[in-house]
């Protein structure tokens, strides 16, 4: 399980973090709203442990260790897994070798054995074709000509794949239309297990129609300023962040 | 299975890619060793005596000797360019040797005759001279011979038999000037002139061994051809010979890949390559380049001063030049296609990477002449460190080049902030019906690309790796398999420790 106590941080010489608590237990998916520029992408980058997003104070730890002071790959090694808002393109690199490459460097981190090219590629058609993924877009470069549907079904594919311990899904909403926004969500729902935990980022309400948190934190201005049920959701809806001092 | 097959294949290189940057760190230029050979000299500097020597010294025909004096006193009337985007301090062409042979002992009849000294170095290197014979037999292997040169002259020639069969020659450029002087007199110097340029002149007065091949009419050689290079005498300039010509209707691909040991002082390289193809004949000439770069201040390494040209001499036919580019301090070179006969096409891949104080001006000139000729430039070129990256091209239409057509496309990638990538396209149309198309970008190595790779597990060395491959994927696709391996390696290699 997760959890943040007492988080600063900075991006250049502005403090965003101002000192956030958070615990996701092991089997929950908790969600996180707020207005633009109150630090929830930042707050996803920090945990991912992103080049210029430094955290000054607190903790992060993950089954009780804590996360700040590793790379950004042994993080992922231990099972942090961020789907991002913008997914990046890799021009000249086939989705199917990144992908691979990426499950033996954890594997081999974490002193497994690397799976073998006709396992790997048995255990990819079977989740690709869960997410009505086409084997062919698997051939292309990574992210490269994708749509913006095509982008997020990849980004959960590579959860799939990669099976992580805590997942942050930054923005997984934004770019899709309502059947990929199904799909997506299938997928992520498929993923829910006892011993896996998810953090959902989001703007709208919209998307925890599908994936159903069980607790929703709203932050505003660096800091979590109320926690709830999924009806906060709703409520967060239909009022705004006003409420919280922070215009929307 | 076919797929998980390619899937291995790719994913081999990929992680050949990432051992040869790790195995680096321990051995920072794993080339840079000197072998102890007893070596004969040409006594130091240059004037026509030198030039009779190494003449004399290789038993060559008069007409040979005075195809060179003529060439020297050219040399003397020119002038070293100056216009390259590249700086280096004055060559003293008298300080240096020009010639310079292992001591034989007896011509060899096979491999166990040659000095087991210079095998050792060939197994350092990575080049399993003895394998290649014992894969030979095994059905279904590649096939690949290797004409070695250490240093200047040619020592081990493989497969001979083989190609006799099939009419291809294939020998030191020595052997052609006594085997085939019909041949040697009908084409060298055919394609670059003897007063072509100062340095092309210079290794015409002054070369030393290099391959020659001839594929008769509607030959297609049935192997790779490959042949690797070496420099190992302290100070000694080299000056590789190379004329490759193929018949009607015949086919050749040709594969160059150059290591040098480490050393102090610069070392001038020179080489000239003329290849010509005659009607619907096809030559790939692929080339891995990594000579010492010098060191990371700038000092030693290689002067790579090299004229590259072959001549589409028939209708229909194909010259396909593919280089990956990693070593040498100094890089000059040009690969160009003259695309005389109607409906000939010229092809130009390259990848030149620079790292520390190395500076490459390079490119390509393709020159249409014939109708309906076509050419198609791809360069990738990355700097990194407070390297010099300079894309020169030149693409022309003759007044009778109708519908000539080019299509040129040049991306740099810049990994840092103190190196510089410079794109110099010259395009000249004599024929307004000449379609020149060329694009260009000009990209840094992002750290967004970084941080998803990273983010996913890929440490930050394998996604450097792995973005580079990326960039180059298009032009390594163009080398023959086993080469594409080597320089997958190598772009990998050059660029360690240029991030971070």
């Amino acid at each position: 399980m997760l959890k943040i106590e007492n988080l600063h941080a900075r991006v250049e010489d502005a403090e965003i973090l101002h000192g956030v608590d958070l615990v996701v237990p092991a089997g929950e998916v908790h969600a996180i709203m707020g207005p633009n520029g109150a630090g929830k992408s930042t707050l996803s980058y920090v945990l991912a442990g992103r080049d210029g997003y430094e955290a000054t104070q607190g903790c992060a730890l993950l089954d009780g260790e804590d996360l700040l002071g590793l790379e950004p790959e042994s993080r992922a090694a231990k099972g942090v897994f961020l789907s991002f808002q913008y997914p990046v393109e890799i021009p000249g690199v086939p989705t199917l070798t990144f992908l691979r490459l990426a499950l033996n460097a954890q594997r081999k981190a974490r002193g497994e054995a690397e799976v073998s090219s006709p396992e790997f590629l048995k255990l990819v058609r079977a989740k690709a074709a869960a997410l009505k993924i086409d084997p062919d877009m698997l051939k292309r470069p990574v992210n490269v000509g994708f749509s913006g549907g095509e982008k997020k079904r990849l980004e959960t594919l590579q959860m799939m794949v990669l099976e992580p311990r805590f997942a942050i899904l930054d923005e997984t909403d934004s770019g899709l239309d309502i059947d990929a926004l199904r799909i997506v969500s299938e997928g992520v729902n498929a993923l829910r297990a006892a011993d896996r935990s998810m953090l959902v980022i989001t703007h709208y309400q919209r998307l925890l129609d599908y994936i159903r948190p069980d607790r929703v934190h709203v932050l505003v201005d660096g800091r979590i300023v109320d926690s709830g049920g999924p009806e906060l959701a709703h409520e967060l809806e239909a009022r705004g962040y006003d409420r919280y001092g922070k215009a929307a | 299975m076919s797929d998980a097959k390619s899937l291995d294949v790719k994913d081999g290189i990929e992680r050949e890619t990432v051992d040869a940057v790790r195995g680096l760190e321990a051995d920072k230029y794993k080339y840079g060793f000197t072998t102890a050979v007893e070596q004969e000299f040409a006594p130091k500097g240059l004037n026509a005596d030198t030039v009779r020597y190494i003449s004399q010294k290789k038993g060559e025909p008069d007409w040979m000797l005075e195809w060179r004096l003529g060439a020297f006193e050219r040399w003397l009337t020119m002038q070293e360019p100056d216009w390259a985007m590249v700086k280096y301090p004055p060559i003293d062409y008298q300080d240096a040797h020009y010639y310079a042979a292992p001591k034989e002992k007896a011509k060899v009849k096979s491999l166990d005759e040659i000095d087991p000294e210079i095998l050792e170095t060939y197994k350092k290197l990575g080049i399993p001279l003895r394998e290649q014979e014992v894969l030979l037999g095994v059905e279904g292997a590649p096939k690949v011979a290797v004409d070695a040169v250490f240093d200047s002259v040619s020592v081990v020639t493989t497969f001979k038999d083989e190609l006799a069969k099939a009419g291809v020659i294939f020998c030191s450029m020595s052997e052609a000037i006594r085997e085939h002087p019909e041949l040697v007199r009908k084409y060298l110097g055919s394609v670059v002139p003897v007063s072509d340029n100062f340095f092309a002149t210079l290794n015409s007065a002054v070369f030393s061994d290099g391959s020659f091949v001839y594929v008769p009419p509607g030959v297609r050689c049935p192997m790779e051809l490959s042949t690797y290079f070496r420099m190992n005498a302290s100070g000694t300039g080299q000056f590789e010979r190379t004329l490759i010509i193929v018949d009607k209707g015949g086919y050749v691909s040709y594969l160059e890949g150059c290591t040098a040991p480490m050393r102090d002082e610069n070392q001038l390289h020179a080489a000239v390559v003329e290849l010509v193809a005659l009607e619907d004949a096809e030559i790939k000439y692929s080339t891995v380049q990594n000579w010492w770069p010098g060191d990371a201040e700038g000092r030693g390494g290689i002067y790579n001063f090299v004229t590259k040209r072959g001549d589409c001499r028939g209708a229909r036919a194909k010259i396909s030049w593919t280089q990956v580019e990693t070593g040498s301090a100094v890089t000059w070179k040009y690969p160009s296609c003259i695309l005389r006969g109607d409906d000939s096409v010229g092809e130009f891949y390259s990848i030149a990477v620079t790292n520390g104080r190395q500076q490459a001006d390079t490119g390509t000139k393709m020159i249409h002449l014939g109708r309906n000729t076509r050419s198609r430039i791809i360069s990738k070129g990355i700097a990194a460190g407070r390297s010099q990256n300079t894309y020169r091209g030149l693409v022309s239409a003759h007044a009778k080049a109708t519908n000539a057509r080019n299509f040129t496309q040049c991306d740099s990638l810049l990994i840092g902030a103190k190196c510089g990538a410079h794109t110099v396209p010259y395009v000249e149309a004599k024929t307004p019906s000449a379609t020149f198309e060329h694009e260009a970008t000009t990209t840094r190595l992002s750290d967004d690309q970084i941080f998803y790779l990273r983010q996913r597990g890929i440490p930050e060395e394998e996604a450097v790796a792995l973005l580079v491959n990326g960039f180059v994927r298009e032009v390594l696709q163009h080398l023959p398999m086993e080469f594409a391996v080597e320089a997958q390696k190598l772009v990998a290699v050059s660029l360690e420790g240029s991030v971070g």
